[in-house]
């Protein structure tokens, strides 16, 4: 006998929805939750946390990003301007600086700062490990950051500097004028990108070492997970990790349907 | 002809034996051409023929490969010359109007004004005001160039050009890129301006304009000036071969 096609796909349906319910509730009895609630979402051991997590670790971690992304937006823009500069040698080496530092991993450059220079030269950074930490993640974020910012620019039409070039406006003038304000618009969505992977690499300033007063979210859930042998504060860190950049990229993403809308 | 009244003063725009490759393509083959001031020159001829080129030589924005360019007796071609100084008397309009998106009209109007004049924003809000209502556009100020018509973005085109004072305005087709029920507004301003007294070197396809506004009308083929003369005449009786051949395609 001959089903009908839409027959037919309801009991497709009615099956993967069994088959999924099925191992939902399996996954569920064999689950010991009391163990999995001790462990990972104890409730006296979170309470512990408060408020260093907030006033210290959070703190930290919203600092060190900004930091690090303001400080590698800055030198980002220049190295993006430098590698489209007519200048050989600029473009020689803002070209070494972001193959450099985009091509090594981010926890190599950190050890080489916070290690490689004070044990080989005897150099010691003023301000301790995190200051050669944070100098660390700005030369990587900067990288990054001047390849967004090079895309950008060259997003932008080129009949509109010749447009600010034809009413006498210098390089420089039309650069900042006109260029720029453009092409930070179109790099928005990728500086948001780069803005939510910092504060994720931030997490890296944990092989500088630091003291109670420097821990960023991670170091700080880390050490906390070994006081009480137990893994609540590395849910609290994740979650507090979420608490930043899921409102920051919907925040982002309203933004950009503004800025649409204006056009 | 009547520009012989102002022979005295140095010529608007003189271009000598100027020569333009791009890579192995040479575009212009020594062009040689005299705009006094007051005149309206229209540049017409076939798409490739180099008349853009020769446009945009003028104020520098392509770079000569040979000749040299003189504006009100100053060689633009010499480097030690300060090109931004020599472009805001030059006035430049565009095939696609090149508005600033991201400022309103009267940002557009202001920027060049304040930053390169060093006018105040009071004086140069005035001006652009001023300059709004010539080209007919007071009401949008505060529009953005996103919100307007071809017709009105190319109109704050020139408007945006004509902030800065220039003794000479250059065009390079600037109705090539509207509606054709836009392209009477803007050729009216541009006439206005013409009748006004501003000296215009204008690239053009719109061989109406070219016959009633110019003074003089120069055809371009292959980089080099074919034929040159008063316009009436150059379009009713046609002398070279090329240019009876180009007109006969576009009239």
């Amino acid at each position: 006998m001959a089903m009908r096609r839409t027959t037919r796909t309801k009991l497709y349906r009615f099956t993967m929805y069994a088959i999924f319910i099925a191992i939902v509730v399996w996954v569920a009895l064999a689950t010991d939750w009391v163990k999995i609630t001790t462990v990972f979402f104890n409730v006296e051991v979170a309470i512990k946390q408060f408020p260093n997590i907030i006033v210290i670790a959070l703190r930290n971690t919203i600092l060190f990003t900004l930091i690090a992304f303001v400080g590698g937006a800055i030198l980002g823009v220049l190295f993006a301007i430098m590698k489209l500069s007519s200048v050989g040698p600029y473009r020689w080496f803002a070209t070494a600086w972001i193959e450099l530092f985009r091509g090594m991993p981010a926890i190599l450059t950190l050890f080489i700062i916070a290690y490689g220079l004070p044990i080989g030269l005897g150099f010691q950074m003023p301000g301790g490990a995190i200051v050669s930490g944070l100098l660390g993640l700005i030369m990587v974020s900067s990288a990054y950051i001047a390849e967004v910012v090079r895309s950008g620019i060259q997003a932008v039409p080129k009949g509109q500097t010749e447009a600010s070039r034809s009413l006498g406006m210098s390089p420089m003038k039309t650069m900042f004028w006109v260029v720029l304000p453009q092409g930070f618009r179109i790099i928005i969505p990728p500086m948001t990108n780069e803005f939510v992977l910092l504060l994720k690499d931030t997490s890296l300033l944990f092989v500088v070492g630091s003291t109670l007063a420097t821990k960023e979210l991670t170091t700080f859930a880390r050490d906390a997970q070994s006081v009480d042998a137990n893994s609540t504060p590395l849910i609290m860190a994740a979650l507090l990790y979420l608490v930043v950049t899921i409102p920051l990229t919907r925040a982002v993403a309203w933004l950009e349907r503004k800025m649409a809308k204006q056009r | 002809m009547s520009t012989d009244l102002i022979d005295v003063q140095a010529p608007a725009i003189e271009v000598r034996g100027l020569f333009k490759s791009f890579g192995d393509n040479e575009v212009l083959k020594g062009i040689d051409l005299t705009v006094t001031p007051g005149e309206v020159v229209c540049v017409i001829g076939p798409s490739g023929s180099g008349k853009s080129t020769l446009l945009r030589s003028v104020n520098l924005l392509e770079e000569p490969t040979g000749g040299s360019i003189i504006i009100e007796g100053i060689d633009v071609t010499d480097p030690d010359v300060d090109i931004d100084r020599v472009r805001t008397r030059i006035g430049m309009v565009f095939q696609s109007f090149n508005l600033f998106p991201h400022l309103d009209v009267l940002g557009n109007l202001t920027l060049a004004q304040r930053r390169v004049l060093k006018r105040s924003k009071a004086e140069a809000d005035e001006i652009a005001h001023e300059m709004l209502a010539r080209v007919g556009l007071s009401e949008k100020a505060d529009a953005f160039p996103g919100h307007l018509s071809g017709g009105q973005q190319q109109r704050v085109a020139i408007a945006r050009a004509l902030c800065m004072n220039p003794d000479m305005m250059l065009f390079d087709e600037p109705t090539s890129a509207l509606d054709p029920e836009l392209v009477g507004e803007v050729l009216q301003v541009m006439r206005t301006l013409a009748d006004e007294g501003m000296t215009m070197l204008v690239v053009t396809h719109e061989m109406g304009f070219a016959r009633e506004v110019s003074s003089r009308l120069i055809f371009i083929d292959g980089g080099v000036i074919v034929e040159e003369g008063d316009p009436r005449e150059v379009l009713a009786n046609p002398q070279h071969p090329r240019t009876q051949d180009f007109l006969s395609r576009v009239l």
